[in-house]
């Protein structure tokens, strides 16, 4: 059941006609959108059942294919990928490898010391492209610090998100270039972030929605709270996209909450969904489901990606302090990589030689991403003075002038021998 | 409407009016803004005219608040946000500090974040505890916020224009004591620089610098002195992020004295920058060293006691002889 709110529903311009055929009353409607009207009341009465909101049972999980490879059929979420071609399962395929490659250059490159840090997705490579793959051109993206993965269907450049990380810059690219907003490292503060994004959408009457990334850590901040109140009260377009990686450095998501995570969207008022975060298929079609939703003016959704942090937090970390390897071992066996592999030659949509050309690409841009980095120049000093403020502002200059004398008096002092 | 004469409250509510209709960008936001009009009344009928799109009540969640605002920044809106008390401004301050301030840095330039955000601030009304609180040097020590404040309607209108036209985050501290107090507000003048002091008076023999509700105080102060035969200049600084330290070493140039006024605690207040700034460039013209009057290191105290917690005429006074006597 969606709970309204309290905030006035008005169809949203470019939806209008759309909204008017969503008239169902849980949470999951939308799947009658697809207009097959007896298999959309099935769908209508599986979802009043499956609704995590309404049920409060123990957690369900969605998931199209298994971790052996096994497509499972789900009568609220296939319509979501029921135009999926082999093609674009291969194309999520090579996002996932090429995901995974770059991240694991860029974990060696940290050790090699071109990378001051590195927090690495290893594990949650099907959470994000699945996600982010759902979403579209003129939608907004809010990541965590994580969201190599997004980022690379956002078509952002990912050797751009390297420069915080190799201490050029403390963010480094423009937001609005592939509307993927900076990486966030303060957690939880970009969920705010995205619920004004998305009011300001809503203001503007376009049908476009916003994503905001984050994880089982940053659930317990006020501010993600805060921005649960806000989104429902002003039934904004935003879908919260949780990644549920079990592990918050070192705290276990036991930690965090006594309730799966999904489930507290009930106590805002909108719907929560628990997805296999290891699934592709599965979290595009959630998302895509949630991202619907909120261009129909149908307000915000949490969605829980269960994962697993198959690496460390960060390169700083140290992971054999605080857990055991049969957990990860475990995990191993749920790989989002593997399980779509099987899948896909299980089907007969890939051979051997896309594996292969997707291997020389994968080096390919590994290469790429190492001769990048280590080209990367150090910023000029006087960039501590840049931009602090877009009007400018008196003692920025007086300082910049202070340190410009200073720098020169070495010039000078060398000169003068 | 050209010149008027209105409460400083008043000068606020017609700043924003203005800004609403020029700007359908601009958008209102915070506790009891709406029907209520703001606990001081400084929203007063904005909802009525402009609607609930644009004159927004929020959830009493002053981090919700700010955060928000951003996110409506970033979409190309314009939000003056309004905290009800300076005291309740602390839940928003990481917002403020770890995302406002920098994100336009962060992005090397490429996004603006045109957020002001209002606070009534400073006691002196008898208010309980969190209601009278001065936080203006928190959020000048932060790079990326720019902070003002007005001491009378006519800078309280114009300073508000500027505000919203900045492509900075701008924190707007608003003296709630002065709310009531009239002046003269021309809307058809052509402002000065919204970072520039003024000398309020003139003076030969010692500089009153303050800022906000201060300034009364210190022209109270320089009256009651020129009746014993002092001439003291009043400088009001108007902005204390930037602060116009070519103003104040002008006014010290000239009287070689100068005593810094503020009902913020004077430790690490802005009344410390002053003095360490003006003691680097007015070191040979210095009569005297530079005094500071204002709150002491203490929790604001309960209302009974606020007046002896703030500096008053005679406290001012009391710096003044300290000063003249070296």
């Amino acid at each position: 059941m969606t709970v309204e709110s309290t905030a006035a529903r008005k169809p949203r311009s470019s939806a209008g006609t759309k909204s008017a055929a969503s008239t169902g009353t849980t949470g999951t409607k939308s799947a009658g959108a697809t207009g097959r009207k007896t298999a959309a009341s099935k769908r209508t009465g599986a979802a009043a059942k499956k609704s995590p909101g309404t049920t409060g049972a123990g957690p369900e999980l969605v998931q199209l294919l298994t971790p052996e490879g096994k497509r499972v059929k789900d009568a609220t979420y296939d319509p979501y990928v029921a135009d999926i071609t082999p093609e674009d399962l291969r194309g999520l395929y090579r996002d996932m490898v090429l995901t995974r490659r770059f991240d694991a250059e860029a974990t060696s490159l940290q050790r090699q010391g071109e990378l001051g840090l590195w927090a690495s997705l290893l594990g949650q490579e099907a959470a994000q492209i699945g996600s982010g793959r759902a979403t579209r051109e003129d939608d907004y993206v809010f990541p965590t610090y994580r969201e190599h993965g997004v980022a690379w269907c956002r078509g952002v450049d990912p050797t751009n998100l390297l420069g915080m990380f190799r201490g050029v810059n403390n963010g480094g690219w423009d937001p609005n270039s592939n509307n993927f907003h900076l990486y966030t490292i303060v957690i939880g503060s970009q969920t705010l972030h995205a619920t004004g994004y998305a009011m300001g959408v809503a203001k503007d009457g376009a049908d476009s929605a916003v994503i905001a990334y984050f994880g089982d850590g940053a659930s317990s901040q006020g501010d993600v709270a805060e921005s649960f109140t806000f989104s429902a009260v002003y039934n904004a377009p935003v879908v919260f996209f949780c990644q549920n990686n079990q592990w918050a450095i070192s705290e276990p998501t036991e930690k965090q909450t006594r309730v799966p995570l999904y489930q507290r969207a009930q106590g805002f008022g909108f719907p929560g969904v628990r997805v296999d975060g290891n699934d592709v298929l599965a979290c595009l079609a959630v998302t895509k489901w949630a991202l619907e939703r909120a261009r129909r003016g149908e307000g915000p959704t949490l969605v829980e990606a269960y994962t697993y942090r198959m690496g460390a937090h960060t390169t700083s970390d140290d992971p054999t302090k605080y857990r055991a390897d049969e957990e990860r071992e475990a995990w191993e066996a749920k790989d989002p990589i593997l399980r779509l592999r099987t899948y896909l030659e299980a089907s007969n949509h890939a051979d051997e030689a896309f594996f292969a050309e997707l291997e020389a690409e994968s080096e390919a841009l590994g290469k790429r991403v190492r001769e990048v980095v280590r080209a990367m120049p150090d910023p000029d000093h006087f960039a501590i003075f840049e931009n602090v403020y877009a009007d400018g502002h008196a003692l920025v200059d007086e300082e910049r002038a202070q340190f410009a004398a200073y720098q020169a008096s070495f010039a000078d002092a060398g000169e003068g021998k | 409407m050209a010149a008027e004469k209105m409460a400083l409250a008043k000068a606020i509510n017609e700043s924003l009016r203005t800004a609403l209709d020029a700007d359908p960008k601009v958008l209102i936001m915070g506790e009891d803004v709406g029907k209520l009009g703001g606990v001081f009344r400084v929203t007063d009928g904005l909802q009525k005219d402009f609607g609930e799109e644009r004159v927004i009540d929020t959830p009493l969640a002053e981090s919700g608040i700010v955060g928000t605002a951003i996110g409506l920044a970033l979409r190309g809106y314009r939000p003056v946000v309004e905290i009800q008390f300076d005291g309740f401004v602390f839940p928003a301050y990481d917002q403020i500090v770890t995302q406002l301030a920098k994100m336009h840095a962060r992005a090397l330039g490429k996004i603006k974040l045109p957020v002001v955000i209002r606070i009534p601030y400073g006691g002196g009304i008898g208010a309980v505890e969190h209601h009278s609180e001065s936080p203006e040097a928190l959020f000048a020590h932060v790079a990326g916020l720019k902070v003002v404040s007005p001491s009378n309607a006519s800078d309280a209108y114009w300073m508000m224009q500027q505000a919203i036209q900045s492509d900075d985050p701008v924190i707007f501290f608003e003296p709630k004591r002065r709310y009531w107090d009239k002046a003269e507000v021309n809307t058809d003048a052509i402002p000065g620089p919204l970072h520039k002091a003024r000398v309020v008076r003139e003076g030969a023999d010692l500089t009153l610098a303050a800022y906000g509700p201060m300034v009364k105080v210190c022209l109270e102060a320089a009256a009651a002195a020129e009746e014993e035969g002092k001439s003291i200049e009043v400088l009001d600084l108007r902005s204390m992020s930037p602060i116009d330290f070519d103003s104040v070493q002008a006014s010290v140039e000239k009287t070689r004295r100068l005593v810094v006024v503020h009902e913020a605690p004077v430790f690490l207040g802005t009344g410390a920058e002053i003095a360490a700034r003006i003691t680097e460039r007015c070191f040979y013209h210095l009569e005297a060293p530079v005094l500071r009057v204002g709150g002491y290191h203490a929790p604001y105290p309960p209302a009974r006691l606020e007046e002896e917690y703030l500096p008053g005429l005679d406290r001012v006074l009391d710096a003044v002889d300290r000063s003249l006597a070296y």
